[in-house]
Order: C-alpha cells, then sequence, then structure tokens
C-alpha cells in the first residue's frame, strides 16, 4: 500500500467542518419540529378532514414517500424559480426537509390514530366534548405514545438524508467535508472524520429522542 | 315533561330495520332497565339517546333537547346525558383523577383545582379514594368500571346511560359495580340500563323495558313483569335465563 | 433551447431509468444475500460474530448514504484501486441495503414465539438447522411485507449514485437540465417516473400488511 492516512490535515479546517455541523443540527431540529406539525395536521385532516381534503393529503404523501429526496430537493431548488419563487440554498433546504418529514410524519401519526380504540372517541364525544377536543386530549395523545418509536427512527433516518442538501450548496456538514477535500485532496480521511461524525450525531439523537420520550411520551 | 322522552324511532343499517318504532318516557329518578336478546336493538336505542346513532325517524327529546336532525345540539345534550361503556374506554394516557376532570376542564372549563375536588368526590362515591393516580392499567376490570362511572357523573348527569357495564367482567368482579350503580338509583339518579343482570333489574329497577325485534314488546313494574310475563317471548326469555 | 421537445426529454428519462432498475436490482439482491448472512450472524448468540455484525449495521444505519457512496468513490480509489461509479454505488449500495434487511429481518425472526426455538432445540437440531427449518419459513411470511416496502428505499437511495457521476435517472435529469434549461419540466418528470416505480411497490406491500393482519 503507498498511501498512507494523514488525519492531521483536516485539522486547520475544523472551523469550516464546526460551521457545517452546527448547520445540519439546527436543520434537523427545525425540520423535525416544524414536520410533526405538518404531519399532526395532515394525520388529522387524513382521518378526521372532509373527503377532499383527506385526498389531497393522500396525494401529498404518496407523491413525497415514492421519490427520492435529492430529486425534492432540485425540484423546489431548480423547479419552482421557473414558476417565480426562487429560493435560497438554505430557505429550499428547510423546505425540503420540513416537507419530507411532513409527509412521513402524516402517514405514521395517521397510523397511531387509527390504533386507537373507537371506544375511545365514543367515551369523549359522550362526555360532551366536541371532536376536536377529543382529538387533542385524547387521540393524538395515545396515538403519539404509540408512534412515538418508529417517529423516532424516521427523524433519524431524516437527519442522514439531510446530506443531500450539499448538492444545492446549503453549507451543511457535508457541504463542509466536500469543500475541505478539495483543498486538501484528502478524500478519505476527510468523508471517514465525517461519517463518523454523522454516526456519533445519529446515536446522540436517538439517545435524546429516547430521554424525551420517557419523559412526556406515556401510556398508563 | 319526561327527562328522555323516545317517540316512535326507527333506524336501519341498509336494508335491516333495528328499531321498528319504539316510544318510551323516562321521568326523573326512574331507573328503566331494558333486557332482551343480542340484535334486539337495546343498545342501539341506548346509543341513539345521546346521539352516537343516529335515527331515520321518530324523535327523542332528553331533557328537552332535540337528539336527531342535522344541527342537534349534541354538546349540551352530551353535558346532561353521561354514558358508561361495556369496555369502559378508560383512556389510558391518563390516571384515575386526569380521566375524570378531563371533561370537567375541558367541556366546562372549570379550574384544575376545582376538577381535582370533583374528582376526589366522585372518586369516593364508586369507593377508589385511594386510587386516585392509579392509571387504568394498574386497575382491575372492576376497578376501571367504577372510575368510568365516577368519569360520567363528574359532569353532573341528569340522567345516565349505562350499555352493559357489567357484560365485560370476571363474574367475581360484577357486584362491586352493581353495588355503585344501585346506590346512585337509591339517591334519585335517573337511569336507563341495557343489561343482562336480572336480578338487578327486578329488585333495583322501576321500569322494566323488554325489546324484541326492534320494538318494545313488554313493559311495566319489573316485580310484576317478571313475575306474570304476558308474552310468550318474555315467557322465553325469562326461563331461558332462569 | 426548444429543440429539445417533451418527447425528446421523457426518451431520454426513460431510457436512463433502466439503470436505476439495474442499480436497484443489484443492491437489493446483494444486499439480501449479504444480509441473510449476516443475519445468521446476528442472531447466533455468539458473541464474537455477533458484536462485528453490530457494528456493521450500526455504521451502515448511522452514516447517510451519501457518505457511504463517497467513501468508497473517492476513498478506495486513493489507496490504489481503481473505482467506477458503477461499482462503488453498486458496493455502497449493496452494503447499505443488507444492513437494513438485516435489522427488518432480525425483527421478524424475534417475532417468533421462543417455544417454536426450544421445540426444535430438544429435537436435537443445530442452530442452522432450526433456522433452516422451523425459524425461517415462519418468519418469511411476516418478513415478506416490510421487505417489499424496503425495496422502494433502495430505489430511491439508487438516486444519489448520481451524485458520483453514475448516469442513472436522476444524474439524467440533470443532464437534461444543463440542455434544456427547463428545471420544472424535466425534475417534475423524473419525480414522475419514479413515483411509476415506487407506488406499485408501496401499494403492494401495505396491501401484503393488511392480508397478514387479516390472517392472523
Amino acid at each position: 500500500m503507498t498511501y498512507h492516512l494523514e488525519f492531521s490535515a483536516l485539522l486547520p479546517y475544523w472551523q469550516d467542518l464546526a460551521w457545517g455541523l452546527w448547520f445540519t443540527v439546527v436543520l434537523t431540529v427545525v425540520s423535525t419540529v416544524a414536520g410533526i406539525a405538518v404531519g399532526t395536521l395532515g394525520a388529522s385532516a387524513r382521518s378526521f378532514g372532509p373527503p377532499w381534503l383527506s385526498g389531497l393529503v393522500r396525494v401529498y404523501v404518496e407523491l413525497i414517500r415514492n421519490t427520492p429526496f435529492i430529486v425534492q430537493l432540485f425540484f423546489i431548488f431548480f423547479g419552482l424559480p421557473a414558476l417565480g419563487l426562487k429560493l435560497s440554498e438554505t430557505t429550499a433546504a428547510f423546505i425540503a426537509m420540513v416537507v419530507n418529514l411532513g409527509a412521513y410524519s402524516t402517514e405514521i401519526i395517521r397510523a397511531g390514530i387509527d390504533a386507537v380504540p373507537k371506544g375511545h372517541i365514543e367515551a369523549g364525544v359522550s362526555l360532551a366534548m366536541t371532536r376536536l377536543e377529543v382529538l387533542r386530549y385524547i387521540v393524538l395523545r395515545q396515538a403519539f405514545a404509540k408512534i412515538y418509536p418508529a417517529l423516532s427512527s424516521q427523524i433519524v433516518i431524516v437527519m442522514l438524508g439531510s446530506a443531500v442538501v450539499s448538492q444545492i450548496s446549503a453549507p451543511d456538514l457535508t457541504y463542509a467535508a466536500n469543500f475541505i477535500q478539495s483543498r486538501n485532496f484528502r478524500a478519505f480521511e476527510v468523508y471517514f472524520v465525517v461519517a463518523l461524525i454523522y454516526l456519533v450525531l445519529s446515536i446522540l439523537l436517538r439517545y435524546l429522542l429516547r430521554l424525551i420520550g420517557d419523559r412526556f411520551v406515556r401510556v398508563g | 315533561m319526561s327527562l328522555v322522552s323516545i317517540r316512535d324511532v326507527r333506524k336501519s343499517y341498509g336494508d335491516v330495520e333495528v328499531l321498528k318504532g319504539v316510544s318510551l318516557e323516562v321521568e326523573k329518578g326512574d331507573v328503566v332497565a331494558i333486557i332482551g336478546r343480542s340484535g334486539s336493538g337495546k343498545s342501539t336505542l341506548l346509543r341513539c339517546i345521546n346521539g352516537l346513532e343516529t335515527y331515520q325517524s321518530g324523535a327523542i327529546l332528553a331533557d328537552g333537547i332535540e337528539v336527531g336532525g342535522e344541527h342537534a345540539n349534541l354538546r349540551e345534550l352530551r353535558r346532561h346525558v353521561g354514558m358508561v361503556f361495556q369496555q369502559f374506554n378508560l383512556f389510558p394516557h391518563l390516571t384515575a383523577a386526569e380521566n375524570v376532570m378531563l371533561a370537567p376542564t375541558v367541556v366546562n372549563k372549570t379550574p384544575k383545582k376545582e376538577a381535582r375536588a370533583i374528582a376526589a368526590e366522585v372518586l369516593a362515591k364508586v369507593g377508589l379514594s385511594e386510587k386516585m393516580d392509579a392509571y387504568p392499567s394498574q386497575l382491575s376490570g372492576g376497578q376501571q368500571q367504577r372510575v368510568a362511572i365516577a368519569r360520567s357523573l363528574a359532569m353532573r348527569p341528569k340522567v345516565l346511560l349505562c350499555d352493559e357495564i357489567t357484560s365485560a367482567l370476571d363474574p367475581e368482579l360484577v357486584n362491586e359495580v352493581l353495588r355503585v350503580v344501585e346506590q346512585l338509583a337509591k339517591e334519585g339518579m335517573t337511569l336507563i340500563l341495557v343489561t343482562h343482570e336480572m336480578r338487578f333489574a327486578r329488585d333495583v329497577g322501576t321500569h322494566l323495558v323488554f325489546m324484541h325485534h326492534g320494538k318494545v314488546h313488554e313493559s311495566g313494574a319489573p316485580k310484576a313483569v317478571f313475575a306474570a310475563p304476558q308474552t310468550p317471548e318474555l315467557q322465553q326469555f325469562v326461563s331461558g335465563i332462569g | 433551447m426548444s429543440d429539445f421537445s417533451f418527447w425528446i426529454i421523457l426518451k431520454n428519462l426513460i431510457w436512463a431509468t433502466q439503470w436505476t432498475v439495474y442499480l436497484s436490482l443489484i443492491a437489493f439482491v446483494g444486499g439480501g444475500i449479504v444480509g441473510l448472512i449476516l443475519l445468521f450472524l446476528r442472531t447466533s448468540q455468539v458473541k464474537w460474530l455477533e458484536v462485528p455484525t453490530k457494528l456493521y449495521i450500526e455504521f451502515f444505519q448511522g452514516t447517510p448514504l451519501l457518505m457511504q457512496l463517497f467513501l468508497f468513490f473517492f476513498g478506495v480509489a486513493l489507496f490504489g484501486i481503481e473505482v467506477s461509479p458503477w461499482m462503488a454505488a453498486g458496493l455502497a449500495l449493496t452494503l447499505w441495503t443488507s444492513a437494513f434487511l438485516t435489522e427488518i429481518w432480525r425483527g421478524c425472526v424475534e417475532a417468533i414465539p421462543k417455544g417454536q426455538w426450544e421445540a426444535s432445540g430438544s429435537l436435537a437440531m443445530s442452530y442452522i438447522e432450526q433456522m433452516r427449518y422451523v425459524i425461517l419459513p415462519q418468519a418469511m411470511r411476516i418478513a415478506i411485507a416490510p421487505t417489499v416496502g424496503f425495496s422502494v428505499q433502495v430505489i430511491k437511495g439508487t438516486a444519489l449514485a448520481s451524485i458520483i457521476g453514475f448516469v442513472e435517472l436522476t444524474k439524467a435529469g440533470t443532464m437534461l437540465n444543463n440542455a434544456t434549461f427547463r428545471p420544472f419540466l424535466v425534475y417534475a418528470l423524473v419525480a414522475l417516473i419514479y413515483f411509476c416505480l415506487c407506488f406499485p411497490l408501496s401499494w403492494f406491500a401495505k396491501r401484503l400488511e393488511g392480508k397478514l393482519n387479516v390472517a392472523r
């Protein structure tokens, strides 16, 4: 083997990595919160909305779940300006992430809603609660407890998928990696280290989500 | 005027008519026991009274509020008409006290502290003071059903509908629930119960309604009806149980 | 600019779709084979076999697929091994797929009641025999739906091969966009073709799942 690994070649670029990491973290947190909000509305509309709205949500979910994230990203960033909607790299990245996680969490939360026994809804209604109150206090609480693990895995998957936003030059961790290896020509070292950073990030994220789950999401 | 007034109610699922013109008047303080075979329409009738089921013709008035129709004020109705289910339907993510407090806080906007006091009071009434902070999964079936009764009582209903509330219970747990209901009857609560507990219907009920093929087939004072059933169907039903 | 008609764009995209299909098949079949081997190691109850398998799965499930592609494509080349986009993409996607399939299948194996292991074990069967004749035939039934479901992820995953220069559907879209400057049309068509590939599989997976639930 003639090649010698030189991990020290990364050191001068630690600030680039830090900024990239920061971007990836913010991107993940914001799209998680917004994506779950979209998913909650979507699932509620899908389960309890009028047929036209329910159908519309279904089309959204299926379109997103059956196309690659990178194509969604390109469509938003390159395609939408053709309609006069010009977005910055960062905005496009955030929107694509929210749209993507929104669709997945709609589907996941809906499965949770379906799993809530019909009798619980009837009991709530019999206590004079409105449909919205039943949804908020009885159905969604139980649905979230049921699907929390599935939602957590999806959040990790979406975080890892966010590496793709580097392809429209959104300044995330992968973008930083690409930049560094174009400067120091140490592709393997750079990608190896960055892959490890992602690995740590996903382990931490999983741990954090479990903590949040233990603290806030429970069923008797 | 009657507290609950049911007039010639008809209901079908597709081609199958399950209620074929049912009429019934329930006065304040009445304890009406509805008996009959499964499929006789008794549960459907009960569920029509608080709007869980719709009906095609006739009229139901509960506490002066029209139940049927597009714009029925079901929310207002249900504040005064409580319901207890066969399967308890406690909310598993809430403790016993939280189950009881939910409707008062959400629907009546009762402050949390006051709602907690109500919960303590009604849970004491069903004999579960020490289980306030237990989750449903930590309670026996009988205890769960008593919490469900307390949950309805917290809304101070004028009438309580009980849909086969002991049918899902193990035999040794039936009595603790029936005792609670009996106590409610003694205190003057208006009750409409669909039940298979014939002895309870006879001893506690003020009225007995025997439903058969979607109609009120026979009715009257429980002791008299049980002592001398007039129709062959009720004779057969009573002896079949015996 | 407009001598690229709608039909020429569509024709080129459909031509490129075949490479998406080939790459998906390679990754799925290859990933299935590697995944099955890993499944045996992972459930073997032998510590020194389980731990490395676990690390392998952790790495491929815990890092972005894009990073894995970069590592194979740029990284390995530096060691003097010539790597074509084909090889890098095929290899990375295969290993990535295998990690996910192993985990999916492990869940199915673990869903089989313990009594089945005990019963077959008390018939003097070896671990391999237990898996082969008792556990896998039952686990396979419940594994079909999630496996078909994951094939959709594989197809979507191949889109990332475009980034290391493998010409499949997404890369063809980028190239056609550069030539025609009609990004809205091009990417809408690309998305539509992916949808046509993936939706039937998603639908089929869901149907299988429903059927199984009824059967139980």
